[in-house]
């Protein structure tokens, strides 16, 4: 099969729209879960979801909609236990992941279903999906979408600071529910593309690359979005592609092109954080006042060296310490 | 009918986890006063301001937010609060002038893009703190003392008529010092009023309209402006202090770390 046709392909096609689905809403609520320092928390909904999508194969019902149903009480249970203990929220992760992944190869067993069955759930089967789920899929993203770009700024607030939240009139448990719930549905919508145990990439490594780059929030939102639809379709291609010379799964090939688009930002990053820091204002100590610096050449437009305003008059950087002018010489800053 | 106070707490009390950390708290601040609530650390200042904005229940006493119980208060664009923390930073990046607009909230609606009036409320805000030129900059990339002025900001974009302030000076150099004592000023003028939390108030005691000073859990002093030595006198508070400028002066003879476990309904005149 030449390229043209396998992308005229009716499974190729789906498989691409999911694609394209998936790479939007799973970094849009990674966004506020990273903003909260809850990077894990999709790990935790994924194992979770494992134990429904078990319960599915179980009971015969649509894997897809008991994952949605256990994944996003899972997701409110952690969230509680994260509200209530305040000091031990890993450990109430931790219980959660395994509990959810013992859960589910157990009834998986008990329904009789191979290995191989739940394998497609756990690694992701993104071009044995039917119409149906493509349909659900698109229809849960859309709805992830709207409501983490629509209710943006409380999210963003209620994910910043509780307490001026809270006292600014906003219900903040219910909105900590409803990024909890965004997380689960986004987890089961991802499911079919990178599988249960690679969910959290598709969550957080777009995150992670966008905030490389990005200087506000609304630039790390958007761009972590756009890196997970060049992550998920871009990924698709290419294994499909590949799969002329070898056995080549979409899902891993995703998070793999997630992770090198990380690789390729992160040293951009640490390039313009160092020029940040370099700018950064002096912190609290007042600096040693009069420390005539050695130094041989006058600072000025085109010496080369790093200019700085602070306060009224111009700093340069030189050597990892800025100078300041002072008459005829400088001082160390 | 007069003005109703913005805050009146009557025989307010807290526990937090069955102990008690407030107890038989009276406390009315009045329009357009600057009120700084003082203390050693443990005195339960922060916690007072907590109960005010409702972040901690009480757990008896009345309070009341421009005269409605605050049980029933849903007005809380009238009300800005400072919380006390580290930064203004989160996981992700946010722009200054993005955490500043997060202020709206209390004066948006769900799904509605920012209005004219929202960002000028923000512009305002920054421009009172002294950061109008810092909108578009990371707020990580701000000083400490400089994001605390951005949260201050936050507080001002809702335009309240009240602010609570939990320890804006903690950990905040002179010059920012300085700067967060003129925005207060500018505030004050404009008639807010102000209820402050302070350690030390460094250049903001210029401002004061009265100091409440608090030690294990109680007011022990409600008066005319204190100094910061003055705080933690040992005989602040005692009968022979020298501020007879209110007669709502608590005199309680308090030997540190032997205070009564319960609230002294003794002296209180039950109705």
């Amino acid at each position: 099969m030449s390229p043209i046709e396998l992308f005229g392909t009716g499974f190729m096609q789906r498989a691409l729209l999911a694609a394209l689905f998936t790479g939007l809403a799973a970094p849009a609520v990674g966004t506020y879960l990273v903003q909260r320092r809850l990077a894990l928390m999709g790990d935790g909904i994924g194992h979770v979801a494992v134990t429904g999508v078990a319960i599915g194969l179980l009971t015969g019902a649509s894997p897809t909609w008991t994952a949605v149903v256990v994944a996003i009480l899972g997701a409110v249970l952690i969230e509680e236990i994260r509200a209530r203990g305040r000091t031990n929220g890993d450990v109430a992760l931790a219980l959660l992941f395994y509990g959810g992944l013992a859960g589910g190869v157990m009834v998986t067993g008990i329904a009789g279903q191979s290995a191989a069955r739940l394998q497609q759930f756990l690694f992701g089967s993104l071009l044995t999906i039917g119409i149906a789920d493509v349909l659900v899929t698109m229809v849960l993203a859309a709805v992830v979408v709207v409501l983490c770009v629509g209710l943006s700024p409380q999210l963003f607030s209620v994910s910043q600071d509780q307490d001026f939240s809270r006292v600014a009139g906003l219900n903040v448990r219910l909105y900590n529910i409803l990024v909890a719930v965004l997380a689960a549905v986004s987890v089961t919508v991802a499911m079919r593309t990178v599988g249960l145990l690679l969910v959290s990439a598709l969550m957080v490594v777009p995150v992670a690359t966008s905030q490389q780059v990005a200087r506000t929030f609304r630039a790390t939102l958007a761009g972590a979005m756009a890196l997970g639809v060049v992550a998920c379709v871009g990924g698709l291609v290419i294994s499909a592609f590949a799969s002329y010379q070898a056995t080549v799964a979409p899902g891993s090939t995703i998070v793999l092109l997630a992770l090198a688009l990380f690789a390729l930002a992160w040293p951009v990053g640490v390039v313009l954080r160092r020029r940040q820091r370099v700018r950064a204002p002096f912190s609290d100590e007042p600096p040693d006042e009069h420390q005539p610096a050695e130094h041989d050449h006058r600072h000025g437009d085109g010496c080369g060296h790093l200019a700085v305003p602070h306060g009224d008059h111009v700093d340069y950087v030189h050597d990892g310490h800025r100078h300041a002018p002072h008459g005829a010489h400088y001082d160390e800053h | 009918m007069p003005v109703a106070d913005p805050v009146a707490l009557r025989d307010g009390a807290v526990a937090l986890g069955g102990r008690p950390v407030l107890r038989g708290i009276d406390l009315a601040v009045r329009q357009g006063e600057f009120v700084a609530l003082m203390g050693a650390n443990g005195s339960g200042k922060s916690t007072l301001v907590r109960a005010i904005t409702g972040l901690v229940p009480l757990s008896r006493g009345e309070l009341t937010l421009f005269g409605t119980p605050a049980a029933r208060f849903a007005d809380w664009a009238r009300v800005g609060f400072v919380p006390q923390r580290q930064g203004a930073t989160s996981g992700v990046p946010a722009s200054v002038g993005e955490v500043v607009t997060a202020g709206r909230l209390a004066r948006r609606r769900l799904f509605r893009p920012l209005t004219r009036e929202d960002r000028a409320a923000v512009r305002e805000a920054l421009e009172v703190v002294g950061l109008a030129d810092r909108e578009r900059e990371p707020v990580a990339t701000l000083s400490g003392g400089q994001q605390q002025r951005v949260l201050i900001a936050r507080a001002l974009a809702g335009r309240p008529e009240l602010f609570l302030l939990d320890e804006p000076t903690a950990g905040v150099d002179q010059p920012n010092q300085h700067a967060l004592a003129e925005a207060l000023a500018e505030l004050k003028r404009r008639g807010a009023t102000i209820v402050l939390v302070a350690h030390e108030l460094g250049p903001l005691a210029p401002l004061l309209d009265r100091s409440v000073v608090m030690r294990d859990g109680r007011v022990v002093y409600d008066g005319a402006p204190l100094g910061d030595h003055e705080v933690h006198a040992p005989w602040l508070g005692e009968a022979h202090t020298h501020h007879h400028h209110h007669d709502a002066e608590r005199r309680t003879d308090h030997v540190p770390h032997l205070a009564p476990p319960l609230p002294d309904h003794g002296r209180r005149s039950h109705p």
